[in-house]
């Protein structure tokens, strides 16, 4: 099948995708970390997405092939087992240049020398700060000096100091992780003399060292195996802090390594390839003393980060070490993120700086004019007085000329008139980020109980994007799911056992069995039904009966389980603890064992299962892993009554195709319905078949296994005909249904995500069946929808299967003429499409001009569903969206197959749970459920977009206010620049007399509440239309300055034209008008009213005064006493209120205008809430009627 | 759904719920940090918005009056005089008038006072076009100097007047002391001399703190080119009261400064004659020279801005205030049809 394109509205699982994917290692769940989906193909098509990937996802029978061809020198490095010194002196040898890294990590920025070099340098990287210096050093020259020397410098050194004093405590706090992690020790084979294993410090730990890890031990750096505890060289370890799997995987050791250890005087030489960041993939062999090859494959590796379990030792050799380790070169760390609303900010600053340029021109010119109008009278005027007489001869006194003059007066506007480019708001805005973050942490709807964990922002520089998100592509393992997989109900012999009640030990009685006088019992409860356990109990010897027997024995011993026994305060009562990377898997055997078939006992030749209180041995003679291809594994098993059995488990379409059709038609007919159903409910369902092989059967068998599995070349080809050839004419047994359980609010979540017009995309690794059961399960996807799915193997069937879905899309579009008109409007009965996608067909799409019409088809969709992809893929599904359109993308994920998509959305967030912390290292904000998103960005994002987009406009206008107040008193000083307003209030005001307010009011204040922003999911809108921080606002927000500044220039000075008031006088007037109409501005822009807003409002106001009556004290001075002598008169307060009532009228009335006649969404939905208040009554009317359609 | 199915049995006893809840990092509740502080909301509601303007019309109208009425009852007389005050032969070369030591520059004016004055009579002398703001002027004196004795070499900022040729420091120095204001007026009203009370005409705060008593005027106006008035050796700076005045440099190009007080009341229509020494030069850049006679009142001198502008704003409010009315009447979008409407479509 080449391209399956069709409508379904039927919500049934659709037909498999077909194709090959690699045979490696590979179990039904851990098809979520492969980044290849297909590597034969990859291998053809390097347009794939990262290079490093590649080598991961190679074929077994690629990966022997490569193992007979060395590796060429250049892209090797050699190992020498047991000998640290023997490896650096043959990299020296080899002319790598550098060695192998030490095993320190360093993860620090600074050191102490570093630090102040480098954190300035850092921090003048943001254009602002150089501008500021710039007008610093400008400043400093005799000629242009406008502030004081050190006064100039003060608000650039204060916003440097207090970055840098953040930065380094978070560089103090990376260099205490980077010593407790340098310090920890670990088992390393001491010198040759006397080998023997001895602690040593990890940091010390080189290339080529041998260690020795003890269970649960952490392993130091990445290793090859050479020998464990189990005689057949497996080693069970947890990956969880590499790539957030928390089941165990199983590594081995090589059999030629296996006998001989290293403290016998085991030799080799390991050729491995170059460090990389594939944490899937290694390559390399081992060259043994004999000049004999073994190839070494992932399989052989042990990861730095990875714990050692259920095996009581482990020894291998260092191959990668500190920085080389693949977990060191994945942790690059989160690219800085820039927030949009900054870099939309950037644009409005140009704006500003070619105002300034502007002004600054008016200036000078109109000096020179001047000048040149006046060029003759220079000499005599008084307050010119163009010579200076005093030295013997004449000589001109600060004259250098008109150009000259015009020049400095240029320089000097731009000092004077510098905070047209808020300073301060850079500063502002990192307080305001810290303290709206410090909200989000505290926030008792973002904690999650269950893990004890709570809200956590690891980048302080995007809050403010939260409210902006227009597409959220979302992990599903993990993160719409919990990745419990939990057995639901069976099908068995055609008869259907949902019935399953909540477990309880007194009722129906989980079943634990009694070894000596001990009760071990399953560590995890499961329904059951009762019909189906009365069934098994009393059955007999029915048919029915013998047919479930098969059955719960076929999913006890089909699978790779592990049993660990673990210890209760109780010494009478063990757990049994079944580990195995397949979460269903786990889930089957506990459902088996809660039925009464429990596995208690697995070795590498034989399983032991209690079979209702009847312990039994079965024999395992051969174990088909699953793969991609069949979709389907098998054991054959001895039985106890020398029978030999083959007991086969898989997806239903995979297994429909080998059961024997011939007998058993009912069953098969009634199982097909269950089937239906079962995955109609979401569930993930498994069909079990059974076959008795006969003696002959049996031994062609076994010859062909032993062949396939120790032939040299395409074992796995081998192999895989071998189990095709004996998996058929099978008895249906029945199937099952496990839940991969949702989170809890994941529906709600996202319908709410929905309506609040953001697009949810799943990204996942899982099958497509898996994919939409899931989708169903949550709501994303409805039985309405119409689904368009998208498999292909080439890239000619991507672009016909393509082209199809554009059509459609489109002929779907005309026939619904509501689309247009509607968008906002959710099923409004308008046709809504789901797009559902696999890995295959991104491979040929992703990074091609394919790309084009996929995201044409994908923008049309209601939901895409991508499936089978690997993790560079979502990130290219994620840069797919955010390189064509303007809107904001937001990536949640829980494991490391999600950290570049994280990264590369414009807000990544990382779901700290169960699994590992990678996804949380790389993501912008971390919490512990989906269903948080719902608070985290219909609340805190907006409330974070409003304030910060009104805080920065604040901050323009008032910086504009103030500055043109300035300004338009240089006209009547000549040109000259001289401030009425003392030096001292102009640095002060943007930084002490207006600054403050802004900040509280960015960090408290909100324009609606928790309640109406989360039950009215539209109000997110605004934020997408980025309706609090756009051109025009910023427009207006001009025009109110200028009209402030006329107002608060022009008012006093046509009051005090004929007075014979002095200039710091006027200047006092004018700065504390300034700075009251600026703050009663704020005043009418803040919703809500605290206490905290009240006092910081009129307190600075009142602290203005303060530090304008202080200045003012400073006999030196020229301002001495001025204000006090100003505001003994009536006409000053007279003065003062005209100047503040006509300074802030317009923008009242602009404001009552528009919120009246012109409401927002938000506006409407603030009037609600107020009225609400007033009048219970009404407002529940009031919903029900407007509600009640949507 | 069951709903107890997959939990863990046995580790989690009593002990370890406890333990549990007491390593919890659940945000502990407060109404601050949910952001649940008791607000108040306020909205411009129609009734907000039409009280609102009343209210700024209400308050500011009988601002306006009283400031009118107040201004109204100011009596200002001005006379320009450095043009009339140049003899009439030498109109031409103004310059070479002023320049010239030899000349006479007295000159006398005849006032008629409009309405009756009440004393005290404010004396100002009022310079057009001169600019006390100009940044090359006001940066060119010395505070510390001004003080205090022991600061008398403290010129450095007084440039281009901070020391005589010889390097004697200048006292008062810069170019502000060196352009003092060097006019005199001298008023007789029915041939009495009216007496012009120059005390107290700077300010206190100046006269303490500013300007030392120890200070006395040193090498002033010895310099090659004579800006203005001289000082008084023998009287302490703190006593130069015009100097006090002229060096509170005023804010506008165009600035009155207060010269003295006639304490004694003039009746309408009477006849007062002023001799003016003329001897500032305010020619060499057109500057103009007026004096002002005018009496006062809480608004200050005469100046009828104020009440208009609070006539206007009150005005413009009363109408505001119709208007929106008007407004809210004829477009009834009450709340509830925004809710039902707004919503209904937008939500």
């Amino acid at each position: 099948m080449a391209a399956n394109l069709g409508l379904f509205s039927d919500p049934s699982p659709p037909p498999p995708i077909s194709g090959h994917v690699p045979s490696s290692r590979r179990r039904p769940s851990h098809d979520r970390i492969s980044f290849a989906p297909d590597s034969s193909h990859s291998a053809s098509s390097p347009s794939a997405l990262g290079v490093p990937a590649r080598h991961g996802s190679r074929a077994e029978s690629e990966r022997l092939a490569a193992s007979q061809r060395d590796l060429p020198d250049e892209d090797a490095r050699l190992v020498v087992v047991g000998d640290a010194p023997g490896t650096a002196e043959a990299a020296a040898r080899l002319g790598l240049g550098v060695g192998p890294a030490g095993n320190a990590v360093r993860t620090g920025k600074y050191s102490v020398l570093s630090f102040l070099p480098r954190n300035l340098f850092e921090q003048f990287r943001r254009v602002a700060y150089v501008y500021f210096l710039v007008i610093a050093v400008l400043n400093q020259l005799p000629q242009l000096a406008v502030f004081g020397r050190g006064a100039s410098l003060l608000p650039l050194a204060f916003v440097l100091f207090v970055t840098a004093l953040k930065d380094a405590y978070e560089d103090f706090r990376r260099h205490r992780s980077d010593r407790l992690e340098n310090n920890r020790s670990s088992l390393v084979l001491g010198p040759s003399p006397l080998p023997r294993f001895l602690p040593k410090p990890w940091k010390r730990i080189r290339v080529g060292d041998v260690v020795k890890l003890l269970a649960d031990d952490p392993a130091p750096a990445d290793m090859v195996l050479l020998s464990t505890s189990d005689p057949t060289g497996v080693a069970y370890v947890r990956t969880t802090n590499l790539d957030g799997e928390s089941n165990l995987k199983s590594r081995y050791a090589k059999q030629e390594t296996l006998a001989r250890t290293p403290e016998d005087g085991f030799a080799g030489v390991i050729r491995c390839e170059r460090p990389n960041r594939n944490i899937y993939g290694f390559h390399a062999n081992l060259e043994l003393r004999g000049g004999r090859r073994v190839s070494l494959g992932p399989s052989n590796i042990v990861l730095r980060g990875c714990e050692l379990k259920n095996t009581a030792w482990a020894v291998g050799v260092v191959v990668y070490a500190g920085k080389d380790t693949k977990v060191m070169l994945n942790s690059s760390g989160a690219p800085s993120k820039r927030s949009r609303l900054e870099t939309r900010m950037n644009r409005e600053t140009l704006f500003l700086s070619v105002f300034l340029l502007a002004m600054c021109l008016i200036v000078c010119t109109l000096n020179g004019i001047w000048l040149v109008v006046h060029q003759n009278e220079l000499e005599l005027m008084q307050f010119f007085r163009k010579r200076d007489y005093s030295g013997g001869d004449e000589k001109n006194y600060n004259y250098y000329g008109i150009a000259m003059t015009v020049f400095i007066i240029f320089l000097m506007a731009v000092i004077v008139f510098q905070i047209m480019i808020p300073i301060s708001l850079y500063i502002s805005m990192e307080l305001v980020r810290l303290g709206q973050a410090y909200f989000m942490t505290r926030d008792t709807n973002l904690y999650d109980e269950s893990s004890n964990l709570r809200f956590q922002c690891r980048a302080l520089n995007i809050n403010e994007d939260l409210g902006q998100i227009k597409y959220i592509f979302s992990d599903k393992t993990g993160t719409l799911t919990e990745n419990k997989m939990e057995f639901q109900c069976a099908t068995v012999g055609g008869v259907d056992y949902s019935g399953g009640k909540a477990p309880s030990p007194i009722e129906t009685g989980f079943y634990s069995i009694v070894v000596g006088d001990q009760f071990w019992r399953p560590k995890m409860l499961v329904k059951t039904d009762p019909e189906l356990a009365k069934l098994l109990r009393n059955g007999g010897e029915t048919e029915e009966g013998k047919c479930a027997r098969e059955f719960f024995l076929a999913l006890a011993a089909c699978n790779t389980i592990v049993p660990l026994i673990l210890e209760t305060p109780d010494p009478k009562q063990k757990l049994i603890d079944y580990q195995g990377e397949s979460p269903d898997e786990q889930a089957l055997v506990y459902a088996a064992a809660a039925y009464g078939f429990v596995l208690v006992e697995r070795t590498s030749g034989y399983i032991v299962i209690d079979v209702l209180g009847d312990r039994q041995r079965f024999d395992v003679l051969g174990l088909h892993e699953f793969d991609s291809d069949r979709k389907r594994m098998s054991v054959i098993i001895g039985c106890p009554d020398k029978t030999v059995k083959l007991y086969v488990k898989g997806a239903d379409n995979s297994m429909f195709g080998v059961i024997d059709k011939s007998i058993n038609l009912d069953i098969i007919r009634a199982t097909e319905t269950h089937l239906h159903n079962y995955s109609s409910l979401g569930l993930r369902t498994l069909v079990v078949g059974t076959r008795k092989l006969s003696r002959t059967e049996f031994e062609e068998w076994q010859s062909a296994y032993e062949k396939a599995s120790t032939a040299l070349l395409g074992r796995a080809g081998l192999l895989r005909t071998v189990a095709t050839d004996i998996e058929r004419n099978l008895h249906i047994l029945g199937a099952t249904g496990i839940e991969d359980k949702l989170q809890k609010g994941v529906p709600e979540a996202i319908e709410s995500l929905r309506q609040a017009g953001i697009k949810v995309w799943v990204l996942t690794g899982d099958k497509q069946e898996t994919a939409i059961s899931i989708g169903y399960s949550c709501k994303l996807l409805t039985r309405e929808m119409t689904q368009i799915i998208i498999n292909s193997y080439s890239r000619e069937a991507c672009r016909k299967s393509l082209e199809d879905a554009m059509a459609m899309c489109n002929k779907l579009t005309e026939l619904s003429p509501m689309a247009q008109s509607s968008t906002t409007a959710a099923g409004s009965g308008r046709i809504r499409l789901a797009l559902i996608i696999d890995g295959n067909s991104l491979v040929y799409i992703l990074e091609t001009d394919l790309q084009e019409e996929l995201f044409g088809i994908a923008s049309k969709c209601d939901v895409v569903l991508c499936c089978r992809v690997a993790p560079l893929q979502k990130a290219g599904i994620v840069a797919l969206v955010k390189h064509r359109t303007d809107d904001m993308t937001l990536a949640i994920g829980d494991g490391a197959n999600d950290v570049s998509m994280i990264q590369m959305a414009d807000v990544g967030i990382g779901i700290s749970g169960q699994e590992g912390r990678q996804a949380v290292m790389a993501s912008d904000f971390s919490m512990g459920q989906f269903r948080f998103l719902v608070p985290l960005l219909l609340v805190h994002g907006h409330w974070n977009y409003q304030r910060m987009g009104y805080m920065i406009l604040y901050n323009f206008y008032k910086n504009a206010a103030f500055v043109l107040v300035l300004f338009w008193y240089t006209f009547y000083t000549a040109f000259t620049l001289t401030t009425a307003i003392t030096e001292w209030s102009s640095l002060l005001y943007s930084v002490l007399y207006t600054a403050f307010p802004t900040i509280v009011v960015g960090i408290l204040d909100k324009d609606l509440s928790r309640r109406t922003l989360v039950r009215y999911p539209r109000l997110y809108g605004a934020g997408q239309r980025e309706e609090k921080y756009n051109l025009k606002l910023f427009i207006i927000c001009l025009i109110e300055s200028v009209w402030q500044s006329l107002a608060i220039f022009y008012v006093p000075y046509f009051v005090y034209r004929h007075s014979t008031i002095d200039g710091s006088g006027l200047g006092d007037i004018w700065a504390l008008a300034a700075v009251i109409v600026v703050n009663i501005h704020l005043a009418m822009d803040v919703a809500r009213w605290n206490w905290m807003t009240h006092a910081i409002i009129w307190g600075s106001i009142l602290a203005t005064a303060i530090c304008v009556m202080v200045i003012d004290s400073i006999w030196f001075l020229s301002g001495y006493w001025a204000i006090f002598h100003v505001m003994g008169t009536t006409l000053f307060w007279a003065c003062l209120l005209c100047t503040i009532v006509v300074g802030i009228i317009p923008h009242f009335i602009l404001k009552a205008f528009i919120d009246y006649f012109m409401p927002s969404d938000i506006q409407i939905a603030r009037e609600m809430e107020k009225f609400g208040h007033l009048n219970q009554a009404m407002r529940s009317e009031i919903r029900m009627r407007t509600f009640s359609q949507s | 759904m069951n709903s107890k199915a997959g939990s863990t049995f046995g580790s989690d006893g009593a002990t370890d719920s406890s333990a549990a809840r007491r390593n919890s990092k659940k945000p502990k509740y407060s109404k601050f940090t949910q952001q649940e502080l008791p607000a108040c909301k306020p909205l411009l509601t129609p009734g907000i918005v039409i009280s609102t303007f009343a209210l700024i019309g209400i308050i500011f109208i009988p601002i306006g009056l009283a400031s009118l009425s107040a201004s109204e009852h100011v009596v200002e007389l001005v006379d320009r005089y450095d043009a009339d005050c140049v003899p009439q032969h030498l109109r031409d070369d103004k310059l070479a008038f002023i320049q010239n030591s030899q000349t006479n520059k007295t000159c006398t004016r005849r006032l008629i006072v409009p309405k009756q004055m009440s004393s005290p009579i404010q004396v100002y002398y009022q310079l057009d076009n001169f600019y006390q703001n100009h940044r090359r002027y006001v940066k060119s004196r010395s505070d510390k100097q001004l003080k205090s004795k022991s600061s008398e070499r403290e010129t450095k900022t007084c440039e281009p007047e901070g020391t005589t040729g010889d390097g004697l420091a200048i006292v008062p120095c810069g170019l502000i002391a060196w352009s003092l204001f060097n006019d005199t007026y001298s008023f007789s009203a029915n041939s009495k001399s009216l007496q012009v009370n120059k005390k107290d005409i700077a300010w206190q705060s100046d006269k303490k703190h500013k300007f030392g008593s120890d200070v006395y005027p040193k090498n002033f106006q010895s310099g090659g080119l004579i800006g203005g008035a001289s000082l008084n050796a023998s009287i302490p700076l703190s006593e130069q009261e015009d100097l006090i005045v002229w060096m509170r440099t005023a804010a506008l190009p165009t600035f009155r400064k207060l010269y003295g007080r006639i304490e004694v009341d003039l009746e309408a229509n009477e006849e007062i004659t002023v001799v003016i020494q003329n001897n500032y030069n305010t020619y060499s850049f057109g500057g103009k020279k007026k004096l002002v006679l005018s009496t006062t009142s809480w608004i200050g001198g005469k100046n009828n801005f104020l009440g208009v502008a609070y006539l206007t704003v009150g005005g413009l409010c009363l109408f505001l205030a119709m208007g929106f009315i008007l407004l809210y009447v004829f477009k009834p979008s009450n709340l509830i049809s925004w809710l039902y409407c707004g919503l209904s479509l937008r939500l």
